[in-house]
């Protein structure tokens, strides 16, 4: 289990400087637009690949903190990998939100919502943006 | 003088050792309930279960009339003519559809104008535009100012622009997101003028003041049971009789009609019977009279007068934060609308949550607001009766002292 006060210093710092935060000008990604029911959580996902490699992600819209943070910090994680490997991460998360037995490692700082779960109301803001970034990675026909 | 203390004795869901810290200000969602209210629901289900207007054995005869009794009760409680102008519903967003279809459906046609705000709540909003696209009437904005409120001036010179092509004026008479009291009697003194039919939502405001539609010569009006202490599942759409007899019930079916034929024949009852097809949400309904019957003994002038008491304080030492932004510093009745500087909405109300204060955040259901008040996402706090200056002091202690830090820590 990680440390509060750490959890609470990497949420912030994704807050507040969100990575691979904009809307890229080429047209060579592909995106989802995820839009919460019950919140005003309005996110959209770009991602783009080279063959079987995500190169790039990046996301852009409104969202609570932990849409924005954990948005954030799944960009870093799955970029650079392939989608495999992007959807093995992504399906960890989710293990973690479930309250499953999961790879802590694979996640580092994604393991600042490891108590994410005891918040019924809230898992879904956790979830928005990753679930954007599942179904890019899941419909991706190299 | 209201003894708030004395009110919060009959609510079991601010005197039940669980409630014990928790402070309610989502009263705009739905309000708690009197014991009262919870005991005639259950007094249904435990003494006199059986169906209305099937008179031969006597529970059903007492139960009929106990529920037609209702309907008088809510007549007085309107000071409307006649209980005949009284229709239940399942909720004031039911009543709204019920005029959108029977009345606007039925009676506007093409180049006719329907005048409405974009401060109404989706339920007042989304049934007009079907009605536009099902009739070509055109849906127009009256003006509201940056703080939403009602643009008298910039309402008569559409009028006066539009004149008689203006059928219908849709409007909240106070607006869930923010509040204020709209000057009902002069918009619709202005609307009978060129001939419009005003409807009003109800559902913020006849919980929390006085209403008196022959007073306010009101055409239709819709409102919820479960904002004014009673059950779910029951609204109220009061119209004025020869409107009702003219419009087209919303579903058809047992207890609407008074005779069919195998030509497809029907004759219909007269209103409000002709609009209650079906077994109705009985026990609601019972638990509504008692919920009206509450409200009358407290004297609506009082709930109405005390709100606005409380509402006043709450609104005055929430504007002396420095760190809360509120949006509807004009509100009269019942509802701030605010922001915490600096944080999401959502992220604050999870904070407040877990302080063991209900709020709730988002856009409320009046998403074109926005324009208006510039701010897509906001928090709502709503009072009611057993609201106390003590928790409003608890609730600004907490606020002052709300940070992005804290917001994150309560989800840790």
């Amino acid at each position: 289990m990680m440390d509060s006060n750490l959890k609470r210093d990497i949420i912030m710092d994704h807050y507040e400087t969100p990575r691979n935060k904009r809307t890229p000008q080429s047209d060579d990604y592909l995106k989802k637009h995820m839009a919460a029911d019950s919140c005003i959580d309005d996110i959209t996902i770009y991602i783009k690949f080279d063959g079987d490699k995500i190169v790039d992600v990046s996301f852009d819209g409104v969202g609570c903190t932990i849409s924005t943070a954990s948005t954030s910090i799944m960009t870093e994680l799955i970029k650079g990998k392939t989608v495999k490997e992007a959807l093995h991460i992504i399906d960890e998360y989710e293990k973690m939100l479930s309250e499953d037995s999961y790879e802590e490692d694979l996640l580092e700082e994604a393991n600042a919502f490891d108590t994410l779960s005891k918040q019924a109301n809230r898992i879904s803001c956790g979830l928005i943006g990753i679930k954007g970034m599942k179904e890019i990675l899941e419909n991706y026909d190299k | 003088m209201l003894d708030r203390n004395k009110i919060r004795d009959d609510f079991p869901m601010i005197k039940s050792e669980e409630a014990k810290g928790r402070i309610y200000l989502d009263s705009a969602a739905t309000s708690f309930k009197p014991q009262c209210v919870i005991d005639k629901v259950m007094d249904y289900y435990t003494k006199e279960n059986a169906n209305i207007h099937r008179g031969d054995y006597d529970l059903s005869y007492q139960v009929s009339s106990e529920y037609e009794e209702v309907r008088k009760l809510c007549a007085k409680f309107l000071n409307a003519d006649s209980e005949r102008e009284i229709i239940f519903t399942n909720g004031a967003s039911s009543s709204l559809n019920l005029v959108a279809y029977g009345y606007g459906q039925k009676f506007l046609k093409e180049g006719d104008i329907i005048l409405s705000t974009e401060a109404e709540h989706a339920s007042n909003i989304l049934p007009w535009f079907k009605v536009q696209e099902v009739t070509g009437a055109k849906i127009e904005y009256i003006p509201l100012d940056k703080e939403g409120i009602f643009d008298m001036e910039g309402y008569k010179r559409l009028l006066n622009e539009l004149g008689d092509k203006v059928k219908v004026i849709t409007l909240a008479h106070v607006a869930n997101v923010l509040g204020n009291i709209v000057p009902l009697k002069e918009i619709i003194e202005e609307a009978h003028k060129v001939g419009a039919v005003v409807v009003v939502d109800g559902a913020q405001s006849v919980p929390h003041i006085k209403t008196d539609v022959r007073d306010l010569d009101i055409d239709f009006l819709c409102f919820s049971s479960h904002k004014m202490l009673g059950p779910s599942g029951v609204g109220v759409l009061y119209g004025k009789y020869e409107l009702l007899e003219k419009m087209d019930p919303f579903m058809l079916g047992g207890g609407s009609n008074a005779r069919f034929d195998i030509c497809g024949n029907i004759l219909l009852k007269e209103p409000p019977f002709k609009f209650e097809a079906g077994t109705p949400c009985v026990e609601g309904v019972l638990g509504f009279g008692e919920a009206l019957k509450y409200l009358m003994a407290i004297g609506m002038e009082n709930v109405e007068e005390e709100g606005k008491e409380l509402h006043d304080y709450f609104m005055k030492r929430m504007l002396e934060l420095d760190n809360v932004e509120v949006y509807n510093p004009k509100s009269e009745t019942s509802i701030v609308t605010f922001n915490v500087k600096g944080i999401f909405a959502q992220d604050a109300a999870g904070y407040l949550n877990s302080q063991g204060i209900a709020v709730r955040s988002g856009t409320h259901c009046a998403k074109i607001l926005l324009n208006v008040i510039g701010v897509s996402e906001t928090i709502r706090a709503s009072l009611y009766l057993y609201n106390t200056k003590e928790e409003i002091d608890r609730v600004i202690e907490v606020l002052k002292e709300t940070t992005l830090e804290k917001c994150i820590g309560a989800i840790l």
